[in-house]
């Protein structure tokens, strides 16, 4: 099949088509983190991961809408701006929905399931009342929309730098925050350990609700970040629940690496093989290969060990 | 014909506020109205809900779920055209009432929905379903028990139906004339053929390669992605690749956002052509969701757009967007919807009767002059004669129409030798 090219063809397409491999990468990370501090630290599934997400995606709507109308010039900025309303809008739906009904259900993680499913169609069915059922288009600022070219045939997309600036960025303040400061130590402690934790004065139900707040914040913030590359309509969340699950279920619920690795292996499977076969095909040969490894390794890539 | 334009003009005056005209138009309403009424008993022998004064029909679209995108525009034009109608003295001298039922972007749900319509309301026709899937499995229902459907919706054809009105264009009226099109104008010699991964696209596809190796030309790639795919990547990498004169998109939904926004932001500029994009899934509804700024210079092949110059399209933009807003658009199955009550009520008036067998008959060679696409007629086999338009897209998120075929197309729903 490669025979119609030159060698510099060749070598030019492998580099787009690793870029594109990394692209996904980062969109997966950015999809799976807040999923993955919820469903890992908590175990709670969290099945309107991909509202949040929208929520976020229409908040960047708004204030583009916003900067357009009342602030023109700066509207090169105005997506800076949106990414962090859009934090702060998600974390304190998160945390509202924390406290009104997740945290009756923590012993009970198949009935989080059922809930949040039925806090997604709630959800869509707002959107769809105050936005209406069509798609709305989010105007981006220009110098996101291009991309730069290297040589005559390789060419990068500008929001894919940008969409894995930010993954790279959010993840390390995600591993800082968990990993280095006073307050990750305490939700290690509460996920390791509840009583004891509670025990030694941790505020555990304060930490839960900062912890779920947290992860749907980080989800509106890849909802924002991808109406760079996605639709922004009601329903529109629904594309992406299904990979983020997979993603942080491959890696294995506990682990934030486990969640990186697997957005690695999947991401990189995925486009090469849709550059060799169809994109339906590769998706199918993705998720067979993932449900082989999960038989032969049912806690994922990387499993935390802990006392139960 | 020319009496029903001035009526219809009346009328879009006389929505704004009451007025004078308002008076003369009830007047002639109640006139026209009195003329043609017969009693029910005559006009109705099978039982529908039909009186002197009213006539039932349903509309059954998703108003929830993740069709509702498309369907509102449907439902929207259904709704106007049903308003316009009665404001002219109804159908046969009666008003239309309708009962509208959410199918809720659930199959089983669309079907259990018309059986409701056709069993216990008893409407005279129904107005419904968009996508493929919702229309077969409503199709059982109306075959048994004898209603009458308008489908909106351009669809990939391979049916017809007794007991539906296909409004839309099958595949063949939407493909032909567009390849044929950029081969002639644009020189046109390779092609890139991609889609969503389902009955429409696969099909349309087919009939696409088909035509295109019909004319000695070349399929250089041909690609399906799963409904919802939102990376193209890959496959914008193999275009670049094999360097094809036309792409030929037929992906729906939220992945036709992805889709646009990621081929823009990788550099392939469509007002530059190389390679051109020709889309048969596009209208300025799906626009609206992917911005103007990111598939101007892309090529639609469809039977309306909204910017076509006529009188009786100015007029319909106008209504429409006097009822819902001025920042609404109009796309091609919106307007289709739009034909279906207006053909239901001339073939009512042709058959002299609501019964749904009498309507049937009538049906062929009904001709509509006031549909905003311009001359439609009804096929023996239940599609629309139409003209395929070509449209290059805007920024502003309309389409300029570049190219209409001079002859209507014939519908072809089983076309030989595209199989």
């Amino acid at each position: 099949m490669f025979a119609d090219y030159t060698s510099a063809e060749l070598l030019s397409i492998f580099a787009m088509q690793g870029f594109a491999g990394l692209i996904l990468f980062s969109v997966f990370v950015l999809m799976a983190l807040g999923l993955a501090i919820i469903f890992g630290q908590m175990g709670v599934i969290n099945m309107a991961h991909g509202e949040f997400m929208i929520l976020g995606a229409y908040v960047t709507y708004l204030i583009s809408n916003l900067f357009s109308t009342y602030l023109p010039s700066l509207f090169g900025i105005y997506f800076f701006v949106a990414m962090i309303i859009s934090f702060f809008a998600a974390g304190a739906l998160g945390a509202l929905v924390e406290w009104s009904f997740i945290r009756f259900l923590y012993q009970r993680p198949l009935d989080t399931l059922l809930a949040t499913w039925g806090l997604s169609l709630i959800l869509q069915q707002i959107y769809r009342s105050v936005f209406g059922a069509r798609e709305v288009g989010v105007t981006l600022p220009d110098w996101l929309m291009g991309s730069v070219p290297l040589t005559e045939t390789i060419e990068v997309p500008i929001n894919g730098l940008f969409v894995m600036g930010l993954t790279i960025a959010i993840a390390i303040a995600v591993y800082l925050l968990m990993y280095k400061s006073r307050w990750g130590c305490q939700v290690r402690a509460v996920v390791q350990n509840r009583p004891m934790a509670a025990a030694v004065g941790i505020n555990t139900a304060k930490i839960d609700r900062i912890t779920f707040a947290l992860g749907c914040g980080i989800a509106g913030v890849a909802g924002s970040a991808f109406t760079m590359i996605g639709s922004t309509g009601p329903t529109a969340g629904q594309l992406y629940i299904v990979d983020t699950f997979l993603v942080v279920v491959f890696g294995g619920a506990a682990s934030l690496l486990g969640t990186i690795a697997s957005a690695f292996t999947i991401s990189q499977a995925q486009s090469t093989m849709e550059f060799f076969l169809s994109g339906s095909m590769a998706k199918v040969l993705t998720l067979l290969t993932v449900v082989i490894i999960l038989m032969i390794r049912p806690q994922g890539l990387f499993a935390m060990k802990v006392r139960k | 014909m020319t009496m029903q334009l001035k009526l219809k003009n009346l009328h879009m005056t006389g929505i704004r506020g009451i007025s004078r005209r308002w008076l003369g138009k009830a007047a002639l309403a109640i006139c026209s109205g009195w003329i043609f009424s017969a009693a029910a008993a005559d006009v109705n022998t099978t039982g529908l809900a039909v009186t002197d004064k009213e006539v039932t029909v349903g509309i059954l679209h998703s108003v929830t779920g993740t069709m509702a995108i498309s369907e509102t525009g449907s439902v929207q034009a259904e709704k106007l055209a049903i308003k316009q109608i009665n404001a002219m003295g109804g159908v046969l001298g009666r008003q239309i009432k309708f009962i509208q039922e959410d199918g809720a972007s659930d199959w089983p749900t669309f079907a259990e929905k018309s059986k409701k319509l056709l069993v216990n309301d008893k409407v005279a026709a129904v107005f419904g379903c968009w996508t493929s899937a919702s229309r077969k499995a409503v199709l059982p229902i109306f075959e048994q028990y004898n209603g009458m459907l308008y489908y909106p919706t351009f669809y990939e054809g391979l049916e017809q139906s007794p007991n539906v009105i296909y409004t839309g264009q099958e595949a063949t009226q939407q493909i032909l004339a567009g390849i044929d099109w950029v081969v002639k104008e644009k020189g046109a010699k390779t092609f890139y053929l991609l889609g969503s991964d389902y009955i429409w696209p696969r099909t349309s596809n087919k009939i696409a390669r088909k035509h295109i190796e019909k004319l000695g030309l070349k399929v250089v790639g041909e690609e399906y992605y799963p409904l919802g795919h939102t990376q193209f990547n890959s496959v914008i990498n193999k275009i670049k690749l094999t360097k094809p004169d036309v792409i030929y998109a037929i992906v729906v939904g939220g992945s036709n956002v992805a889709f646009y926004k990621q081929l823009k932001a990788a550099g392939i500029s469509l007002p530059k052509e190389k390679p051109l994009l020709l889309t048969i899934s596009v209208t300025e509804d799906e626009i609206l969701g992917i911005g103007g700024e990111n598939i101007e210079g892309a090529y639609a092949a469809m039977k309306y757009f909204q910017s076509l110059d006529n009188p009786n399209n100015k007029a319909f933009v106008e209504a429409f967007k006097a009822e819902y807003g001025d920042n609404i658009v109009i796309g091609d199955v919106t307007q289709a919807a739009y034909l279906g009550p207006w053909l239901w009520k001339a073939a009512v008036e042709k058959a002299g009767s609501f019964d749904i067998d009498k309507v049937r008959a009538a049906s062929p060679g009904i001709e509509l002059t006031t549909a905003p696409e311009g001359y439609v007629k009804v096929h023996e086999n239940h599609h629309l004669w139409s003209k395929t338009r070509i449209g290059l897209a805007l920024k502003n998120g309309q389409y300029k129409v570049v190219h209409e075929t001079e002859e209507l197309m014939e519908p072809d729903p089983f076309p030989k030798g595209y199989q």
